[in-house]
């Protein structure tokens, strides 16, 4: 998919001035934030925060042992009957999918709800090569029907009213009439369930990959993730390579953490384990399951100082604590990923000079780190991408300019004070409450803060003067 | 992650920084730390030659030229016994962020550490430093105060408690609630600049809240996010409710001169 992270600004300032954006983002943020809360303290603080620190050690282990735990999740997902196929970028993603489904001459392939399809543009490539295909997460199924792009990664319409929603329904899908949500789900539902019947091709994600029994797990709310995964004859699951974890008891911990993260649920309504294609006396399940594990950047990410951020489940709690995301929504972040956890890989995956603002995009406020399911220090990272910017000089002359020129006044203390006293008496005298663009940033939003008649280091000889006098 | 135990502050000599926006704008505010220190009998110095801690560089991405200003503190503090700072943001960035900045620095990096080890957020020093919860305050008037936890302070710092119990202690001074204590108030420094936009969309979900509650004065120990919030305010033609906790101690106390446990009057 297209990056177009370096038009955050302009993207923002169109979310900004959306209202109806506005207000589905503030709503479902919101409601995300406190059932997370609700749900990962069920049982108090102390257990909560157990909870969360036992599932960033799942994952900081599982990152440890990444190369052996692919091998080692190769040899029992062939076992199982898989076939397991490596990728080394989108290209090579997409041309396996394309092959696979070329032999199966595959007519229509359904998808469940998948970021990393998002992120090699799964359905442009299959739709060039006429193959249908079809959304059934009933978020991803609107966005595809609204030709948009999911703005979060468990919310995938986070940022459509309900308005919004009956539209795309309407116009899109020729739905009846109707704004009652429970209406607009069951005319989904069916028109879903033609497209189950027919699909020749499954396509999902993973949300994890366990290494010691070699089966996939999938954690949903909908149940179009079992039918995409067990009705059509093939199934290709595309994963990260940081998706793999070491154990079944690892998996069971995190099926705990995920969704009481992502939507302040204890458990999800389906958690599901596949263990290899349909086996002889079974009477359910795909012929063939074809795993692509995708690199796409991470073996780079995996070696770099941010490996840590791999350790991500994807929970999208960040999203929605950040106070950034609440106002700008997804799209504004440009590519696949949004809000704190985006700004951070983003960058790392599609390159620093393709996504200098993203890292900027955040007012360190700290809150993304405290929510994250495997305490993944996303301010750090930010500040470290941000020196990154700095020090390849893919930054901007301006703030380089302005920030060599402020370190050297304020290491040069007369020199500051005379300036600060400067500062003052002029902006005292200009009747000056608006300044010219380019340096009205501050002042569209803000009166000029006033420079005090006397600073404090002023005040302060005072005062000992009045203390020793 | 709590901070590492530290040395306890009661008896030393407290060294001043108080930070460039205090200096240049807030100057009263400074005052008012000194009044509360000397109120507690203790000595208090203001070390000359000092300018800012370096967090805008370093949170501009600009770690070269945040550590050649963070040496200049260094240097500046090189005697102190005890930091004290009224500001959490700037606290943050002596306490926890110089041992990271130095940490690949053999130069200075000790230094950075001790230093670090010795600077205080000014409500932190007085509650959890000293042990001082009341200082005996009364306040002219009845009023109410709604407290903002600055980012940098709560989350870098796990500072909230301290500031309220203060202020709460003070005679005649009511602490409500404010639903949005924990938000960010939108400032972060280069991002009010850089994303102004973004960071007034933030700003003003803030004073929609604070503009619900029905505390007289809204306390912060930042006078950043005081600052951003102040004059977002006026700029709407709005007066401004944003205070530092500091200024309410201080106004609290006898007049200058009087130490706790004297008689203010004298007699």
């Amino acid at each position: 998919m297209e990056n177009k992270a370096n038009q955050f600004i302009r993207a923002a300032d169109v979310a900004l001035d959306d209202p109806d954006l506005q207000k589905a983002v503030a709503y479902g943020t919101r409601l995300g934030f406190n059932k997370r809360i609700a749900a990962m303290y069920e049982y108090g603080e102390e257990h909560g925060e157990a909870l969360r620190q036992q599932a960033a050690q799942i994952k900081r282990r599982a990152l440890a042992n990444l190369p052996d735990l692919l091998e080692e999740a190769e040899k029992n997902l062939l076992k199982n009957g898989f076939k397991v196929l490596w990728a080394k970028d989108a290209a090579e993603a997409n041309e396996l999918i394309l092959e696979i489904a070329k032999k199966h001459e595959s007519k229509l392939a359904i998808k469940s709800k998948s970021m990393a399809t998002e992120e090699i543009g799964v359905n442009e490539n299959l739709e060039a090569a006429g193959v249908e295909v079809v959304e059934t997460d009933l978020g991803e199924f609107i966005v595809q029907l609204a030709e948009e792009r999911p703005s979060h990664i468990v919310v995938p319409i986070v940022h459509k009213t309900k308005e919004s929603i009956q539209k795309t329904l309407e116009e899109k899908a020729q739905m009846p009439p109707t704004d009652d949500p429970v209406e607009m789900a069951r005319f989904a539902r069916a028109y879903m369930r033609e497209k189950f019947l027919q699909a020749d091709l499954g396509i999902s994600g993973a949300n994890f990959v366990i290494a010691e029994t070699g089966s996939i797990g999938l954690v949903m709310n909908e149940g179009n993730g079992r039918f995409v995964t067990s009705l059509p004859k093939v199934h290709i699951a595309l994963v990260g390579i940081e998706k793999i974890v070491g154990t079944l008891a690892e998996y069971a911990t995190l099926t705990q953490v995920l969704p009481r993260s992502a939507t302040g649920q204890t458990l999800t309504v389906y958690t599901n384990l596949i263990n290899g294609p349909k086996r002889l006396n079974e009477e359910d399940g795909a012929e063939e399951i074809y795993l692509i594990f995708l690199d796409n950047g991470r073996s780079e990410i995996y070696q770099s100082n941010y490996a840590d951020s791999l350790a991500c489940i994807r929970c999208g709690s960040c999203l929605n604590a950040c106070p950034v995301y609440d106002v700008t929504g997804g799209h504004a972040y440009g590519w696949v990923y949004p809000g704190p956890i985006g700004s951070v890989i983003t960058p790392l995956l599609k390159g620093l000079e393709n996504a200098k603002t993203l890292p900027y995009a955040c007012s360190l406020c700290g809150l993304c780190k405290d929510v994250c399911p495997v305490d993944i220090d996303l301010p750090h990272f930010l500040l470290d991408l941000r020196k990154d910017i700095v020090q390849t000089q893919k930054g901007n002359w301006f703030w380089d300019m302005g920030i060599s020129a402020w370190s050297w006044i304020v290491r040069h203390p007369k020199l500051y004070r005379f300036a600060g006293k400067v500062a003052a008496r002029v902006l005292g005298l200009l009747p000056l409450k608006e300044i010219p663009a380019p340096f009205n940033a501050w002042t569209d939003h803000h009166t000029l803060p006033a420079f005090a008649k006397k600073s404090f280091t002023e005040l302060w000889a005072e005062h000992q003067g009045e203390k020793n006098g | 992650m709590p901070l590492p135990k530290r040395e306890s502050p009661i008896g030393k000599a407290v060294s001043l920084f108080v930070t460039c926006m205090v200096d240049m704008l807030h100057p009263e505010t400074g005052i008012s730390v000194v009044k509360v220190l000397e109120y507690l009998d203790i000595d208090v110095d203001f070390p000359a030659n000092q300018t800012c801690c370096g967090q805008p560089a370093y949170n501009g991405g600009y770690h070269d030229e945040a550590k050649d200003v963070a040496v200049e503190f260094l240097k500046v503090f090189r005697d102190a016994e005890v930091i004290v700072i009224p500001s959490g943001s700037c606290a943050t960035m002596v306490r926890v962020d110089y041992p990271k900045l130095f940490a690949d620095d053999p130069e200075y990096r000790a230094e950075a550490e001790r230093i670090s080890s010795i600077t205080w957020e000014f409500s932190e020093f007085l509650v959890d430093g000293l042990g001082v919860e009341n200082l005996d305050g009364i306040l002219p008037e009845k009023q109410s105060f709604a407290f903002h936890d600055s980012c940098h302070g709560l989350r870098m710092m796990g500072i909230k408690a301290a500031p309220r119990k203060l202020v709460g202690n003070i005679e005649d001074a009511e602490i409500l609630p404010l639903d949005s204590a924990e938000e960010c108030c939108g400032f972060g420094g280069l991002f009010s600049v850089k994303l102004p936009n973004v960071s007034a969309a933030i700003t003003e979900k803030k004073l929609a809240s604070i503009k619900k509650n029905e505390a007289d004065w809204i306390l912060l120990g930042d006078v950043s996010c005081m600052t951003n919030m102040n004059t977002a305010l006026e700029k709407r033609g709005e007066p401004k409710c944003v205070r530092h906790f500091a200024d309410i101690l201080a106004e609290s106390i006898p007049k200058s001169g009087a130490k706790r446990g004297e008689n203010p009057d004298g007699e």
